[in-house]
């Protein structure tokens, strides 16, 4: 590892590779997912779903379904119509968006396969899940509306016909206009490159491998929710506004939650559903979905048309930027719909100098499922076009894809950088993080076998694939939100509880699943008040234990939550100082706290750890006058900045040229995340990012056939890689902290899905310019490999 | 209805089941046995991999979402929560995967373990390419699948090496037999900081 400046003092638990204190529940199957949860007289939930992508329901009947065995209530939208409200979006961007109302259970009309029309309620799952033949639902076919460019044609039939229009927004940036750079029209004028490319980011699925679950108490006056959810405290404020159920009655419990990568940041009909059959019947609820209700109805991502231009000189400096996307929202707007391809819209740009920047983007309505946040969200889709583009542009100038990119990026030391979007990129050193990386892939002997095998005719041919990527991560400034219309702030926060006995238990506002922040905050916490690692407790995901948070998602709960919890330890050790000196009979000002002691400062001899300190307070038989006996404190930390990752992933592949089939020969991944509280957790982040990522380029889409039904609605077709289809990556980093808070952290979740798209396709298209192919569209199948050689050579 | 007895985690236990259930969810809601979960309906994933006996009393693993709990009838189940030893010891590859991080939200890890158990019961020492290959019927979606690769290697390491008949070290003895802890260290020991490559 390269660390590029001198972190300021040596950290005891900060930067050590502890093993997780999260493993212990979880390798011997003694945990809590919300599956696991049964509650006495609980009754189970089945949901019966379209299949149609677009129909009137004539009439519907769940009267036989009551008569089966087992059942105890069925219900339809028609009968909750008047109370179950809409489910939320929170991000409409613009003020004339198109928002149509999308309540959980579809009432007159269904417009995606999946769409949920009525529920049964059973004494088992089985019972339920039997009793759904039972219920009689005629169907008047509508058309359907598949196709975003059809659907913004003129006399397109339309998924919402009381709205008039398959848009729902138009949302536009232009660094001209906005004043933070230059207008594009006179950049793209007389240019001397000028190069346009369409690429098209296919829709995917999240597959967490944890299928939602949900059960709801309605015992007393109080609400209990558990759920797989990524988001505790946004559904509990969610669900109260929609239901009505004052915010003090409803509790949300997102207990062990099996991976969720964007696909479980959502309020989801399911959880309205089975709230309103808690309430309804009074009794305790459960429903569970199956992987193929998973995969057809748990909110899809990507799936975005990308019209890219640059404009450059011929010594390959870049000039200008034009990008227009066709984003599918879907039938309806989820909780963030609209906003993911405006998270991407600062990222087109990326490391490059670019003085004119032009971004739009159209939101569509189609009769699909919708989609919304997937690990990354806009900022995958982002770094793909650019750094497929700039690879692009290397070949149009003659030009080594290195250079072209070395020609264009912010130097190290003209950080803090202000972009042509006007971010304030505050760190960073690109080339060091590309000098490692080549060093690492031996990237001259590779171009060297890569001309051996051409000059050969080698049917198996090799690609070498760059993407030196950035992203804004550690969601977000407040203001900033704001002033993107988001409907939340962006802060996180944290809570310390010193016991009696000195151990300590923390809260957090963030909620992992699977990040492994009972790990990090403990090593936060032992460092801060020196106290032992073993000794800490990091509480969360309980909205009754963690009354406070804005959960898990974009790469922030260390870049935020971490630094309300930092600030949290510090008010402990601020609140103990004059306990301590009352203690060892001195004045405040005098003490040094180190290693969980306060000591005289300059004399030797005995002081009073944090330890001694929580019990006198406990005590408090004598504490100095006017003194609240608690070392307890609270924080709230909202950033001032985003944070931005970066970092340097080379891939090279080798092509059998008669087959097209891809597979990866050496991956090599150089992030610079700042300071890293715990290496071991990175770099299982970044492993797990990558192959993602990975999965895009050479594996996954969720298709829909001409009727609009989802043909990959099984693991058998949604191809998600397994052990056998990836390959070792070769990781480092280089290490740049974040000027702008003490942690120096940056947020690591979502960088190898954001980095290592590109870094695929661009070496699958490296390894075929001799075939005269310059894309291959995702996923790059053998297929799709195999044609587009054909296909190429013909040109 | 049909009588079964199926011994699960040395526990015997007669039930009437319906002919249609799938052991995976006679083993979850009948005996209580949520360690094995559910991740998909096309026994793609794994998530829920036993140990099964078969004719001959030799254990295999098994996708407990394509077996019918009256298959099992007469068999020897083992599964996560009966994988650590008497003493309650983790299990080495129990014990790999949390000392190589080879998990994340943790889902797949049961079924994950099992098939790894299994895979080193067929090969004792097996190469990278055929310990992937040979969990290849198992998805994780968090971690892809390096370090549970490694952790595989490194269990077969320490089963090779006879460690896992020897008493549990120090640094690893037995948490409160019963606890969802039990046999992890309870003090981190130096060796559970894994180095950090040097530079």
């Amino acid at each position: 590892m390269t660390i590029t400046e001198e972190p300021a003092a040596p950290a005891r638990e900060v930067g050590a590779a502890r093993t997780r204190k999260e493993d212990a529940r979880l390798i011997t199957g003694r945990t809590t997912w919300t599956d696991n949860v049964t509650l006495p007289g609980m009754l189970h939930l089945a949901i019966l779903r379209s299949p149609f992508a677009h129909a009137r329901i004539t009439s519907i009947d769940v009267g036989p379904a009551l008569s089966e065995p087992g059942v105890i209530a069925a219900f339809t939208g028609r009968d909750v119509a008047d109370v179950q409200g809409a489910l939320p979006c929170a991000w409409v961007v613009t003020e004339d968006t198109v928002h149509p109302d999308h309540g959980a259970l579809a009432v007159d009309t269904v417009r995606h396969v999946g769409e949920p029309v009525a529920v049964v309620a059973a004494r088992s799952r089985a019972e339920a899940l039997d009793a759904l033949a039972a219920i009689e639902v005629d169907y008047e076919p509508l058309p359907v509306v598949l196709d975003m460019e059809a659907a913004l044609a003129e006399g397109a039939d339309l998924v919402h016909p009381d709205k008039g229009t398959n848009k729902s927004y138009t949302w536009v940036f232009d660094s001209g206009e906005a004043g933070t750079g230059e207008s594009t029209g006179p950049a793209f004028e007389g240019a001397e490159v000028v190069l346009k490319r369409r690429y098209v980011q296919q829709r995917l699925i999240p597959a967490f491998m944890e299928p939602r679950s949900v059960v709801v108490d309605p015992t007393g006056d109080q609400y209990t929710i558990w759920s797989a959810t990524q988001i505790p405290h946004i559904l509990k404020l969610m669900m109260s506004l929609i239901t009505g159920t004052p915010e003090h009655k409803m509790r949300v419990v997102a207990p062990d939650v099996g991976g969720g990568f964007g696909g479980k940041l959502q309020v989801t009909p399911e959880e309205m559903i089975a709230f309103l059959a808690a309430k309804r019947l009074g009794k305790p609820v459960k429903y569970t979905e199956s992987r193929s209700d998973s995969l057809l109805s748990a909110h899809h991502g990507r799936d975005v048309i990308q019209d890219i231009e640059i404009a450059a000189t011929r010594e390959g400096k870049l000039l200008g930027l034009k990008v227009s996307l066709i984003a599918n929202m879907g039938a309806y707007l989820g909780l963030v719909t609209p906003g993911v391809p405006i998270l991407g819209a600062f990222m087109y740009n990326a490391i490059y100098k670019v003085p004119a920047y032009r971004f739009e983007c159209v939101g569509v309505f189609t009769n699909t499922m919708y989609t919304d946040a997937y690990r990354g969200a806009g900022r995958p889709e982002a770094t793909y076009a650019i750094e497929r583009i700039m690879d692009e542009l290397a070949v149009e100038l003659n030009l080594d894809p290195i250079e072209v990119r070395r020609r264009n990026w912010i130097q190290h030391d003209e950080f803090p950088f202000t972009t042509v979007c006007g971010l304030e990129y505050d760190s960073g050193n690109y080339e060091a993080a590309t000098a490692k990386a080549l060093e690492m892939l031996g990237y001259d002997e590779l171009r060297r076998e890569q001309e051996r095998r051409r000059q050969e005719n080698d049917p198996v041919q090799i690609g070498i694939g760059t993407s030196t990527y950035t992203e804004m991560c550690g969601l977000a400034p407040s203001r900033v939100l704001g002033s993107l219309r988001y409907g939340a702030g962006g802060w996180e926060s944290a809570s310390v509880r010193m016991l009696p006995t000195g151990k300590v238990e923390v809260v957090t506002g963030s909620s992992a699943h699977g990040q492994g922040h009972e790990t990090a905050w403990s090593q936060i916490v032992a460092d801060s008040l020196g106290v032992p690692f073993d000794d800490v407790e990091v509480l969360h995901g309980d909205t009754r234990t963690s009354h406070k948070g804005m959960d898990t998602y974009g790469s922030r709960s260390l870049a935020v939550g971490g630094i309300a919890l930092f600030n949290a330890c510090n008010k402990v050790v601020d609140k103990a100082k004059p306990i301590a000196a009352h203690m060892l009979e001195c004045d405040p000002a005098d003490l040094e706290f180190s290693g969980g002691q306060f000591k005289v400062r300059g004399t030797p001899g005995e002081g009073k750890s944090i330890q001694e300190i929580a019990l006198a307070v406990f005590a408090a038989h004598d504490l100095p006058d006017g003194i609240e006996p608690t070392l307890d404190a609270d924080a709230t930390y909202d950033p001032v900045n985003f944070s931005f990752p970066h970092g340097t992933h080379l891939c090279a592949v080798e092509v059998d040229t008669q087959t097209g089939r891809v597979s990866i020969r050496k991956y090599v991944a150089v992030d610079d995340i700042g300071r890293v509280v715990n290496p071991l957790i990175v770099e299982g982040q970044v492993h797990g990012g990558i192959a993602q990522g990975v999965a895009q380029a050479l594996y996954e889409e969720a298709i829909y056939d001409a009727d609009g039904n989802l043909v990959t609605g099984t693991f058998v077709d949604y191809t998600l890689p397994s052990a056998a289809d990836l390959p070792d990556f070769d990781t480092d980093r280089t290490e740049t902290p974040a000027p702008g808070h003490p942690l120096g952290t940056k947020g690591v979740g979502e960088a190898g899905t954001i980095a290592s798209t590109p870094a695929v396709v661009n070496a699958v298209v490296d390894a075929l310019r001799p075939f005269g192919v310059n894309d291959v569209p995702m996923p790059c199948t053998p297929e799709r490999v195999w044609r587009a050689i054909q296909e190429g050579g013909a040109k | 209805m049909t009588r079964i007895s199926v011994t699960v985690d040395g526990v015997r236990y007669d039930d009437d089941v319906e002919p249609r259930t799938l052991l995976v969810h006679h083993l979850r809601d009948k005996l209580g046995k949520i360690g094995t979960v559910v991740g998909c309906d096309t026994s793609n994933c794994g998530a829920c991999t036993i140990l099964m006996t078969d004719a001959d009393g030799n254990a295999h693993g098994v996708k407990s979402c394509s077996v019918l709990a009256v298959q099992a009838d007469g068999r020897e189940v083992t599964t996560i929560e009966g994988l650590a030893g008497p003493d309650n010891s983790l299990h080495p590859v129990q014990r790999a995967f949390h000392q190589k991080h080879a998990l994340q939200c943790g889902f797949c890890t049961p079924g994950m373990i099992m098939a790894a158990v299994d895979l080193l019961t067929e090969n004792p020492d097996p190469t990278d390419t055929e310990i992937r290959e040979g969990l290849e019927g198992n998805l994780c979606r968090c971690t892809g699948y390096q370090n549970i690769v490694r952790a595989v290697r490194s269990a077969a390491e320490e089963i090779r090496a006879g460690a896992s008949a020897e008493p549990a070290d120090a640094d690893v003895a037995a948490g409160e037999a019963g606890t969802p802890d039990a046999g992890l260290p309870r003090e981190s020991a130096p060796e559970d900081v894994i180095p950090v490559p040097a530079p």
